[in-house]
């Protein structure tokens, strides 16, 4: 049995805050330079200046890519033959939250009480978190800071199986549609599809986490990646919305097998700024 | 692209008829911070008691909640937020003298009546250039609703903070002539 201190673990959260927050993946960076090469509109083109821009300043300044920090959403992958030790995984998740937060100037955003109290909480915990329990001896904790904007986008389908490939595609697309320049496009759009209510949407913020660009392993679901990422280009949409070539970066999809009587999508958008970091204990 | 048109604030009922949906502009002066929270109370503050937490004839709300300053910055990154969130909000406040805003994505019908009626303008800055943005603030303090943390009102001054006109005072709106002209 392998053992971690809680301490190391919140050290190595708070230094996730940080990096996932002023540090902008190379695989998304490539996307963002690749796809502007592809846009047309004279709009479209000084955007994705800025947003490089706007990457490289960040990255040197060590300044926050967007003010909206996100909620800080983890993937955990614990594996069996780890013994946590000096305390509870998710409160040392939440310490390297409140620090990586307080310390690296970042935004905090969670309110205490959706409905009934709506007041800051002011380190922007608690974390969200999805712990899933692996062979081996290793902990990895995968940080997705998730800004509200595009989160808000997001929709849910429970659609008969008859509605079949078509009404899949429909509704992804409609859902990019809907969210025109809302979610600050180009988007990457998270599509999980199959399991049960809460997975699907479960697989569709996984899908974000994707390594930008790269197709889903299955070839059928690979081509579909790829003509919804054609179809969302053509609505027009475009860089923040003001019409463009380029409305979605990628189109990732996650699936899994689905009850007889039912067919659930989940789409879960991402702005530009589509930001993961991990570490490995 | 048209050449970039300098403005300064307060705005000018003749500055807002010169512009036009798809000019860049660069905005130069202050301008005032609000976001849900911050319209909420507002609005609900001033049909209560009828006073304001600032003057809003001819001024310019941003849509933004920044992240904290570092040392030696006036402002930390302030991107814009999506402003249909202020939509419920917005035309009792262009009817108590605003006169500009600046967010990201579409308005709805009523704010874009609202403001052909009040003679406003909505610009958008480019969502998730934070940091760069940020460049652009010179000054910053807060004026009211300090409880609010990242959703205090700040009044701040920018210099040639770079926006594009997106609805113009007629109703045009580059969110929908934009996009028909790249759909296929």
């Amino acid at each position: 049995m392998k053992e971690i201190h809680v301490d190391k673990i919140v050290d190595a959260v708070e230094e996730l805050c940080l990096t996932a927050a002023y540090d902008l993946g190379k695989d998304v960076e490539d996307c963002i330079i690749a796809s502007k090469e592809k846009e047309e509109s004279d709009f479209g083109k000084y955007i994705f200046d800025q947003i490089l821009e706007n990457i490289r300043y960040s990255r040197e300044e060590r300044l926050a890519l967007c003010q909206d920090t996100g909620a800080a959403v983890f993937f955990i992958e614990l594996g069996q033959d780890v013994h946590i030790v000096g305390g509870s995984l998710k409160d040392a998740i939440n310490e390297g939250v409140r620090r990586g937060y307080k310390n690296g100037y970042l935004r905090k955003s969670m309110v205490i009480d959706p409905v009934f109290n709506r007041k800051n909480t002011g380190d922007n915990t608690p974390a969200i978190i999805h712990i899933d329990v692996v062979p081996g001896d290793k902990l990895k904790i995968i940080l997705m800071p998730k800004g509200g904007g595009s989160e808000n986008m997001g929709r849910l389908a429970m659609l008969k199986p008859s509605d079949g490939l078509a009404g899949v595609k429909k509704f992804i697309v409609d859902t990019v549609k809907i969210a025109g320049g809302n979610p600050c496009p180009p988007v990457v759009v998270g599509v999980g599809i199959g399991g049960t209510m809460e997975m699907t949407t479960l697989l569709a913020k996984k899908a974000l986490g994707r390594k930008l660009g790269e197709p889903n392993p299955n070839p059928q679901y690979a081509q579909l990646e790829k003509e919804l990422l054609e179809e969302i280009n053509n609505t027009g949409i475009g860089p923040q919305g003001l019409g463009g070539r380029i409305t979605a970066l990628a189109v990732h999809i996650e699936y899994f097998p689905a009850h007889i009587t039912g067919l659930p999508v989940a789409v879960n958008l991402n702005c530009h700024a589509s930001r993961h970091a991990e570490v490995v204990l | 692209m048209s050449e970039i048109k300098k403005i300064t604030t307060p705005l000018t009922d003749d500055v807002i008829d010169s512009l036009q949906t798809g000019d860049r502009v660069e905005i130069t002066g202050v301008i005032y911070t609000a976001r849900d929270a911050a319209h909420k109370r507002l609005v609900e503050n001033y049909e209560a008691t009828g006073e304001l937490p600032f003057d809003l004839k001819g001024q310019i709300i941003y849509y933004v909640g920044p992240c904290p300053a570092k040392p030696g910055q006036a402002m930390g990154p302030c991107g814009p937020t999506t402003s249909f969130r202020m939509d419920a909000y917005t035309p009792a406040v262009l009817g108590l003298g605003l006169k500009g805003m600046i967010g990201k994505g579409q308005r709805s019908k009523d704010v874009v009546d609202a403001m052909i009626k009040h003679k406003a303008v909505y610009f958008a800055a480019i969502g998730g250039a934070a940091a760069i943005i940020s460049k652009s603030v010179k000054k910053a303090e807060i004026v009211a609703y300090e409880d609010l943390g990242p959703e205090a009102i700040y009044k701040i001054e920018v210099e040639n903070f770079p926006c594009i006109v997106v609805t113009d005072a007629k109703g045009n709106d580059l969110y929908v002539t934009g996009p028909q002209k790249y759909a296929r």
